[in-house]
């Protein structure tokens, strides 16, 4: 039997926040959570802000350490093997992270480069990534801060790509599109896992994507897993017609940003 | 070893390219440089003494070299951090070591092309005259001390990984208190008694007081014509206080910044701020 791309197991992670001078309280990010998304599968994990997703895309992108817990990923535990974990692994924030005066091309050959790459050979794969994304070639060297979010976000996603990692980690990639952006990126990643069977795990709060790409869907709320299974098994199990409805019942709360604590959003997130 | 060339050279080519699109930036630091170096050498002039203007030049050119390297270097995490890009440099598969030394060497082109601009510039100022000076002894000396200067700028760099929002101030404080100490415009017994044993501390003070010596500054058959600069066997002292300093401020430095960032990934830090 084939080995999950990613296993986690009893994973868990607190962060501190300091309340007043002396006082200190512990807000549990990610709490006891469990899962393993096998080779060439998309995984979604379904959560409102300050549910933990961030924060375990951290985890599982070396940023953070876990308190507890075990993460493989293809084989390689975290934290003892993060070098390794570094080579397989692409990530997309929901914050296209760029340097906003370098152009396209200038930035993407800065992380080829940083990856060890051949600057030639990274920039032929960029190139072809950006066309199937409908990116226009004139657009290569036109500042990032000149690009709309959306440009910015596709140009995120083929940096991601540039190493043709197996496992890719998305952290809400299409959160903030406009609809025609968003399903640029969607087709992309349909179609990406199908040529190349990358894993891909992905954040978002829109249940709309994540039916549509992710063949199993998990539930975060206050940093608990607290479902998992197809959207059709989850929709089965909390007896409702929609995601959206299974979700309410299987948490106890909808993904609606101003209900959540704004303290708890920012240390978890 | 050629991933490690391109890891190292990706550094300077994100370098040249930001200082590029900022160049209208970089043009006013260097004015600015430039015109605080020359105010400085000018009191000199006008007191019409040789001797106390070669001290202040001295001092404005080492200290511009030394701040801009160190300054460089300690702001390098806050600048990523103010463009959101830290996590995935921290990301890459890259070591700290070939990620701190990428940067270093970045910083250090940028301080010497900044020195060759305020020297050129304090020459015409001044009507400095090098005839003299035993400038090979002050190349030898600067680069013994830039490998300090990069120690300290990488103990520096620590506080950006530690903190968002104090970190750059931090470094700044740092920087201002080596400026106090190590006597760059006035002679380190002038400083009240209880900071003159700081002054030990600092590379600089070596620095200034080795370069010093070379270029003749103190020296009574020096003249604006003439400079009696010492042989580099004089300044034996200063070079191997600053080489010991070298020896272990670099691999302590990148040793501090290593734990620290994994400290920063234990208590979630890193996370993008600006």
């Amino acid at each position: 039997m084939q080995q999950p791309a990613i296993q986690v197991r009893n994973l868990r992670k607190s962060f501190r926040k300091r309340n007043g001078f002396r006082k200190q309280s512990e807000l549990w990010a990610i709490d006891d959570v469990s899962f393993s998304v096998a080779q060439g599968e998309t995984y979604g994990l379904l959560g409102p802000n300050g549910s933990g997703k961030s924060s375990l895309i951290r985890v599982l992108s070396t940023l953070l350490i876990a308190d507890s817990g075990y993460v493989e990923m293809l084989g390689f535990t975290l934290p003892e093997q993060a070098d390794e974990v570094r080579r397989i692994i692409g990530r997309v924030s929901v914050d296209a992270a760029f340097y906003k005066k370098l152009s396209a091309r200038e930035n993407l050959l800065y992380t080829a480069l940083l990856y060890g790459q051949n600057a030639r050979q990274a920039e032929r794969r960029v190139m072809e990534i950006l066309e199937q994304l409908g990116m226009e070639n004139a657009k290569f060297s036109t500042p990032l801060e000149e690009m709309s979010r959306g440009m910015q976000q596709k140009i995120s996603i083929a940096r991601a790509l540039m190493i043709n990692p197996p496992l890719l980690l998305l952290d809400e990639p299409t959160t903030g599109l406009d609809p025609k952006s968003r399903r640029d990126v969607q087709l992309f990643l349909e179609d990406l896992q199908r040529r190349e069977g990358t894993t891909i795990l992905l954040t978002t709060h829109d249940m709309a994507e994540a039916e549509r790409l992710c063949a199993r869907i998990g539930f975060l709320a206050h940093g608990k897993l607290v479902a998992e299974g197809t959207a059709a098994q989850l929709m089965q199990r909390a007896h409702t017609a929609t995601l959206d409805d299974a979700f309410i019942k299987l948490t106890g709360e909808a993904i609606v940003e101003e209900e959540l604590s704004a303290d708890y959003a920012e240390c978890a997130d | 070893m050629e991933a490690t060339l391109r890891q190292t050279w990706a550094f300077l080519f994100r370098g040249y390219h930001i200082t590029r699109r900022y160049i209208g930036w970089v043009i006013v630091f260097n004015f600015y440089a430039l015109v605080t170096s020359a105010t400085v050498a000018l009191i000199g002039v006008a007191q019409g003494n040789y001797q106390l203007t070669l001290t202040l030049v001295v001092g404005a050119l080492l200290w511009n070299y030394l701040s801009w390297l160190y300054n460089e270097i300690a702001m390098s995490i806050a600048y990523e951090r103010w463009e959101g890009t830290l996590e995935y440099t921290f990301m890459a598969p890259v070591s700290r070591a070939v990620h701190l030394l990428g940067v270093s060497l970045f910083s250090l082109l940028n301080s010497i092309l900044t020195s060759v601009i305020v020297l050129v510039g304090l020459m015409l100022f001044t009507n400095l005259n090098l005839k003299g000076a035993n400038l090979f002894g002050v190349a030898v000396v600067l680069a013994v001390s830039t490998v300090a200067f990069v120690g300290l700028g990488l103990f520096a760099a620590v506080f950006p990984v530690m903190s968002a929002e104090r970190g750059a101030e931090a470094t700044h404080i740092f920087q201002g208190s080596l400026l106090l100490v190590s006597g760059v415009y006035y002679p380190i017994d002038v400083l009240p008694h209880w900071l003159q044993p700081l002054s030990a501390l600092s590379p600089a003070t070596y620095t200034l007081s080795a370069c010093r010596k070379l270029f003749g500054v103190g020296n009574q058959d020096s003249t604006a014509e003439y400079l009696a600069g010492a042989p580099l066997s004089a300044v034996s002292h200063e070079l191997l206080i600053l080489a010991l300093m070298g020896a272990i401020l670099l691999p302590l430095g990148l040793f501090v910044f290593v734990k620290m960032e994994a400290w920063a990934k234990k208590t979630g830090k890193l996370k993008r701020t600006g």
